[in-house]
């Protein structure tokens, strides 16, 4: 059974909003949108997004660390929004896993949003309906797109490709390999949501040598005195022809 | 959560609609059973199956402000399955036919005797119409208070404990009102009723407090560290990513100070409990009207204030990641 999903790498998202401005363009025209907003150019501006990066900071200052955190519907595998739904606007497709809102049914009563634990559905004042995230549901399906472009907006449009799109339930796919070896994690676990987006988590990498490791094999201003170099050993100097 | 006046609204006079009713029921049975001295006329109980409708009728009105796209209303009946707000959208109309059907019992002059039990009470169309409508109003309690209990987000909620007050504080409301209108068109019964609203409200009073001290020692299940999973102690949101409005820092935060949300439980705590035991107890000696419709219109205002303080108390985690604008 398929079930896309998202992947986040945190380690290398730069909070740089790409992915909310081409989510908030393409559903602008797309068969969710338009993701109306409210005095945009005035005092107090409303709108509504599906995909939302917000920023954190780990530590006390001085010893602090920056995170970026983009965050869109997870499609969870066990959604709660779906059996609470009223009228049965709010559903997830059995063909690929993905939660939508049927624009047709929705009221508006705001109760799915109650459920959700992560904030993902919101009311659309024009429309009067609630929305989210439909994984692009409009493109990744579209046979008139080119395949490499039959993929989620906000991931075709990172730069630093922190947002990776696959099926979580096939083992070979980039977004499983990437949970596996980067150890993804889904967020509140607690709820039993099982939400299908991961997170991966930050890595920084260091070298670990010390001085009396370091060991050179030439040594062109002869000013570290690092010990006695071994003259039989072959040199860059031997191997470059310049 | 925000709470929503037309939520309010709703919820409130829906409770006193079928409090009403379960109180003109109870007097019908106390009535039967003998243990009645006095009985209340026609006029008194088709009166109060009116009332019971223009309130539930009211509460049912006030809800749609609450919707989007109220003229597809109709479709919410069809999640009986699996959603306590198709079941709530199912009973409620249910309730208001039975009620409907029970003044209408009492309007024709009390109906035919269909049943005798013991050879001694003699059952009519009223009392088995009133039957049915008494088991819809326990079952609208139910389906009304699990619509907030089923959120289990939300554990100020996600207790029995709301079930229940959404009962007490129904029923404590509509034997109140019932005191109003027994006041004015039956004073006989006027003693039998505040008696009975007084015992509710005493009894919504000791849930009510447990709930509130309950859920001030509740502590959260989410976290930040849980939101955004990143396991370090120390954890600060630096920006929620915009600086306008949206649906997500509306629609679950009452919007006020922690100030003003003590000072609307202090206001219901007087005005739910408080003062209608004083004025019911009034009413029980001197049976004069003024004093039972007056303690009705401060119970519901303070039930107004109790159902908005419900809905500001509960803390939804979704706000973990909306705390701090830049």
């Amino acid at each position: 059974m398929t079930q896309l999903a998202l992947v986040i790498d945190l380690n290398v998202c730069v909070g740089c909003h790409a992915c909310v401005t081409s989510c908030k363009e393409w559903n602008t025209s797309g068969w969710a949108g338009p993701l109306s907003d409210h005095d945009p150019y005035g005092v107090v501006p409303t709108g509504t997004f599906f995909n939302r990066v917000q920023t954190f900071e780990i530590g006390v200052f001085p010893h602090t660390e920056t995170l970026h955190f983009p965050k869109s519907c997870l499609h969870c595998e066990e959604p709660p929004c779906v059996p609470v739904c009223p009228t049965g606007a709010s559903y997830k497709r059995p063909m690929d896993g993905i939660v939508l809102v049927d624009y047709d049914k929705c009221i508006g009563c705001k109760y799915c949003s109650w459920f959700c634990p992560y904030g993902a559905r919101e009311y659309d004042e024009r429309a009067r309906v609630m929305k989210k995230c439909t994984l692009c549901v409009d493109r990744i399906y579209d046979q008139s797109l080119p395949a490499v472009e039959r993929r989620p907006a906000c991931v075709m449009a990172c730069p630093t490709s922190a947002r990776l799109f696959g099926d979580i339930h096939d083992p070979e796919s980039e977004v499983s390999i990437a949970i596996r070896e980067s150890g993804g994690y889904p967020l509140m676990p607690e709820w039993g949501t099982s939400p299908a987006n991961h997170y991966l988590p930050r890595r920084k990498t260091r070298i670990r040598i010390s001085v009396e490791e370091l060991r050179r094999a030439d040594n062109p201003l002869k000013k570290e005195k690092l010990g006695e170099t071994d003259r039989s050993l072959p040199t860059l100097d031997d191997v470059m022809s310049w | 959560m925000h709470p929503a006046f037309s939520v309010l609204f709703l919820t409130t006079f829906i409770g006193a609609g079928q409090g009403l009713f379960l109180a003109l029921y109870t007097a019908q049975i106390f009535t039967l059973g003998g243990l009645l001295p006095t009985q209340g006329g026609r006029d008194f109980y088709v009166i109060g199956s009116l009332l019971a409708l223009a309130w539930l009728v009211a509460g049912l009105f006030a809800s749609f402000f609450h919707l989007g796209h109220p003229e597809r209303a109709w479709r919410t009946a069809t999640r009986w399955r699996s959603s306590w707000l198709s079941r709530e959208v199912l009973v409620l109309p249910a309730f208001i036919v039975a009620v409907a059907v029970y003044g209408a019992a009492h309007w024709l002059g009390g109906g035919q005797v269909v049943l005798t039990l013991n050879g001694t009470h003699a059952l009519d169309v009223s009392m088995l119409a009133g039957v049915v409508a008494m088991g819809l109003a326990f079952l609208l309690f139910l389906c009304t208070g699990m619509v907030y209990a089923d959120v289990h987000l939300l554990q100020e909620w996600r207790h029995w404990l709301t079930v229940i007050n959404f009962t007490l504080l129904g029923a404590a409301s509509g034997f109140t009102l019932a005191t109003g209108i027994a006041a004015l068109y039956s004073p006989t019964l006027t003693s039998f009723f505040a008696a009975w609203a007084m015992v509710l409200t005493l009894a919504a009073a000791v849930f009510r407090v447990v709930t509130l001290i309950r859920n001030h020692y509740l502590r959260q299940r989410s976290s930040l560290r849980t939101a955004i999973g990143i396991r370090h102690h120390q954890i600060t949101q630096m920006t929620q990513g915009f600086m306008g409005g949206s649906f997500n820092t509306r629609e679950f935060f009452h919007g006020r100070s922690l100030r003003f949300v003590a000072t609307i439980r202090n206001v219901f705590l007087v005005l739910v409990f408080f003062a209608p035991v004083l004025l019911l107890a009034a009413a029980w000696w001197y049976a004069t009207p003024a004093l039972a419709v007056t303690a009705f219109f401060a119970q519901i205002l303070g039930l107004l204030a109790e159902r908005w303080h419900f809905f500001a108390q509960a803390r939804h985690p979704q706000n973990l990641y909306y705390q701090s604008v830049a």
